[in-house]
């Protein structure tokens, strides 16, 4: 890995620019995936408990100042021990959320596509599973509930563990 | 002095964020500690032995994950939450 930028913040991230601000970095890039996490308005944890199909109006999220960016940076390098990488970007940003807002940035370069879909993947399925987030889903009527971890995620995360080839 | 932080939910149903304690040496491991907070908190009100025995509470010392059978220090960072919803 070339280089490494994790960022923790409240404000808003520009994925434009940030795209931009990787391709500028290296000219072997042949291969720019990005994924961005935006804030839903449908609860499915409200759904599943057929209490009706339930709309949030905003998310809060906390993280743990200090293991957070541990974390991220272990996935980072994780990743990197996989996959041949060039640039790796994560941001997370923190606080209140709206619907529609963006929550989370991953982006990976590399010199052929498939290290960069790879990983890219790879470091949300760690991040969702391993990184000290938590979120709370608020409603219109300002009651609120802290979000469950989901079974899905722990799934989607073990599956690597059986794919462990450097690419 | 030991630092013990609570996230989220943790945080909310104990009502506290962060507290520093002294150690004593007999607390050396995370489990010990639990039983301290649990004693020193219960004895005034509030329901710390329901939120920090939940089989789901989480563990870091020092910002790594940990288990309740990890030994901690007087000086460690300590923290409980529940399990990770980031992303």
């Amino acid at each position: 890995m070339r280089s490494l930028k994790i960022s923790i913040q409240q404000q808003d991230f520009s994925i434009e620019d940030e795209c931009t601000a990787m391709r500028a970095e290296h000219k072997n890039i042949g291969a720019l995936a990005t994924f961005t996490g935006l804030v839903r308005e449908m609860d499915e944890e409200l759904d599943d408990a057929s209490s009706g199909q339930q709309n949030i109006s905003s998310l809060f999220l906390e993280h743990y100042p200090g293991m957070t960016e541990k974390n991220l940076h272990e996935i980072a390098e994780e990743a990197d021990q996989r996959w041949s990488l060039l640039d790796v970007v994560i941001i997370h940003r923190i606080g209140e959320l709206k619907v529609s807002e963006q929550i989370v940035f991953v982006g990976v370069s590399s010199m052929h596509r498939e290290a960069a879909f790879a990983a890219c993947a790879f470091i949300m399925d760690f991040l969702k599973t391993k990184a000290a987030f938590w979120k709370k889903s608020n409603n219109n009527d300002s009651t609120g509930h802290w979000v469950e971890a989901k079974k899905s995620d722990a799934e989607a995360t073990e599956k690597w563990a059986e794919t462990k080839e450097k690419r | 002095m030991a630092t013990i932080h609570y996230f989220a939910s943790v945080r909310e149903k104990l009502g506290l964020s962060s507290e520093q304690l002294e150690l004593p040496s007999k607390v050396d491991t995370v489990s010990a500690l639990v039983d301290m907070l649990i004693e020193q908190h219960d004895k005034q009100d509030g329901n710390w032995e329901g939120v920090l025995k939940t089989s789901s509470v989480l563990v870091a010392v020092n910002q790594s994950i940990a288990k309740f059978s990890s030994p901690i220090k007087d000086t460690d960072d300590i923290a409980f939450f529940p399990p990770v919803t980031g992303g």
